[in-house]
């Protein structure tokens, strides 16, 4: 970790939680987008930056803890409950579905975790006694004004990458961390030294879905309805990874600062362009493949050494 | 069930199965002998859909007629689009790979729902049918399933029999060894994945015969893409022939018995649990990662 990425990071959480007290809700409501991908790239991170496995199940998870949240709350539980409900759903599902898939590497992975995906989300719109099918399941409003709402959901999410936060930085200068980077080097390699490589991966891979659960479910909660088209979104399971790539893969800051650059990007620039959306964000990926593979923590690195 | 409902059924599979069959063909061959997961695959036969329906609705140019020349087109852009931008990148991850043909599919699947409208559209040729007793088959169906048929042979047979297959071949081997014997490995990418394109131009070609056209497909067709190759094995003509016609007549029976949405799990069930229990698929080879 750089000197300077605790000052970065305390500023930016600074910043965003200062949002309500200088800005309207538009304002707050872009802090509050940042908040929930940054926790998302986070916990992308885990998995596909520290131990350097291609998932791209980012989008089961979420999709997954937004439905367990969206049952919980509709029980009648209090919201915090549903999200910390819907986080322990995903760790346990992680801990099953990361028994079959962590069996494979390389590609194999990558099309077995893009499956996950597809796969919870045709069981969502199949099972509809349970998840309101297609037609997707409404939840209550939180009472009070529209000034309120937008507060608790942006403290919500920024709690919930804080503790993502967190939870990187212990892992990083831990023996977690240096495990997983170990398995991203040479697995092989990792394994015949005595890292536990089974359990290491397993680790990382539930921690890829705890965060994305409880942030799930706290969107749900924010937007009061979820259908499986978007719960389950494919482009969100791309869109994180590439946070991350922007920013920088298995560092600290990075994740942060790619989910931050790709949201203000989005809500300045090509929100002007809602018809070509998809195709911007396509031309942003081969332009950050082709012209930054570091990310733009690997410009800093490369500026600094020329 | 009554025997001639169970034929039908089965046969309604066969032919679903010859159409993936196809479609999974040139994906694995990309796959195999790339290794790059071809995102844009499902798209491609999209557009090679939309193709067929304006030649047709437009100047009346009979879908056969326009098979080879749509395929033609989008095989041409796919060896440049190998050669100018995946090349540079193909020795990399496969996150970098996937990405990019991820990004690149974005733009494409974009660009498509601005020029031609989301709503579906098919070329109705209505050649009659042939029935069987209780057993009818639509004739556009049949010979759909005899041209992706014929094609996936075809593709087989370049691959044994042409010096160009066998150079791809060569590839897929052993990249370093091909460069030695004087194979010129950055060319024979681009023409792998025009050859993949140039397949899936065909089975768009094909889909708008017996299927309506329609954006919202993209991601279905990469799917069965994803799921035969895994079910068949990766990098082998007759492996991709075996998983669409397995994959085509488990999801017939399926959807039978239990709802198409059902089916449609049913394809990616079978696709896990043969990552798990056999992930060189029914007839693959070990070695191809």
């Amino acid at each position: 970790m750089r000197a300077w990425t605790l000052p970065v990071l305390a500023a930016w959480i600074a910043v965003l939680a200062a949002t309500p007290f200088v800005g309207d809700n538009y304002l707050v409501k872009i802090a509050t987008f940042v908040a929930f991908y940054a926790a998302l790239a986070l916990s992308w991170n885990f998995i596909g930056g520290l131990a350097g496995y291609p998932s791209f199940a980012t989008a089961a998870f979420v999709g997954l803890g937004s439905y367990a949240g969206a049952l919980v709350q509709n029980a009648g539980a209090p919201i915090v409950v549903a999200w910390i409900a819907a986080a322990g759903v995903c760790a346990m599902a992680a801990a099953a579905l990361g028994a079959i898939v962590l069996r494979l590497r390389g590609h194999y992975f990558a099309i077995g975790s893009i499956a996950l995906v597809e796969i919870l989300s045709l069981v969502a719109s199949w099972w509809s006694g349970l998840t309101g099918g297609g037609e997707g399941l409404n939840l209550a409003f939180l009472p009070g004004g529209p000034d309120t709402i937008a507060r608790v959901f942006l403290y919500a999410m920024l709690g919930i990458a804080v503790l993502a936060l967190v939870t990187t930085v212990a892992v990083t200068r831990g023996r977690l961390g240096f495990g997983l980077r170990c398995i991203a080097q040479n697995e092989d390699a990792a394994e015949m030294v005595g890292i536990p490589t089974t359990r290491y991966k397993m680790a990382a891979f539930v921690l890829s879905a705890v965060f994305c659960g409880a942030a799930g479910a706290a969107y749900a909660s924010w937007v009061a309805y979820i259908a499986p088209s978007d719960a389950f979104s494919i482009l969100l399971t791309v869109k994180v990874p590439v946070m991350v790539l922007l920013g920088g893969a298995g560092t600290v800051l990075g994740p942060v600062l790619g989910a931050t650059a790709l949201v203000l990007l989005e809500e300045t620039v090509w929100a002007r362009f809602l018809e070509f959306h998809q195709a911007i964000l396509g031309a942003v990926i081969v332009a950050l493949i082709f012209f930054l593979p570091g990310g733009l923590l690997g410009l800093a690195a490369r500026r600094r050494t020329a | 069930m009554d025997a001639a409902l169970l034929a039908q059924v089965v046969l309604n599979g066969l032919m679903l199965g010859a159409l993936y069959a196809c479609i999974a063909a040139g994906f694995s061959l990309v796959w195999g002998v790339l290794n790059v997961i071809d995102m844009l695959h499902g798209s491609l036969i999209i557009l090679a859909g939309y193709l067929t329906c304006s030649l047709w609705s437009e100047w009346h140019v009979h879908p056969f007629a326009a098979l080879v020349p749509v395929g033609l087109v989008l095989g041409l852009a796919g060896a440049v689009l190998q050669f100018v931008l995946i090349n540079r990148v193909v020795r990399q991850p496969v996150l970098t790979t996937l990405t990019l043909t991820f990004g690149l599919d974005m733009i494409l699947y974009n660009v498509m729902n601005a020029v031609f409208d989301a709503t579906p559209r098919r070329v109705t040729l209505d050649l009659g049918r042939l029935t069987f007793g209780d057993v009818v088959l639509p004739w556009d169906r049949i010979a759909a399933m005899i041209v992706a048929l014929g094609l996936t042979a075809l593709l087989y047979a370049v691959l044994r029999g042409s010096k160009l297959g066998r150079a791809i071949v060569a590839v897929r081997m052993d990249r370093e060894a091909a460069t030695l014997m004087g194979i010129r490995v950055p060319r024979i990418y681009a023409l792998t994945f025009g050859l993949g394109a140039f397949m899936a131009g065909v089975c768009g070609a094909l889909l708008a015969i017996v299927y309506p056209v329609t954006t919202n497909a993209t991601g279905q067709l990469l799917g069965k893409a994803f799921i035969v190759c895994v079910v068949g094995g990766l990098g082998t003509v007759p492996g991709a022939l075996a998983g669409g016609l397995a994959l085509g007549v488990t999801e017939s029976l399926g959807s039978h018995w239990f709802g198409p949405q059902a089916a449609a799990l049913l394809g990616f069930a079978l696709m896990l649990v043969l990552l798990v229990v056999r992930p060189t698929g029914l007839l693959g080879r070990k070695g191809y990662e």
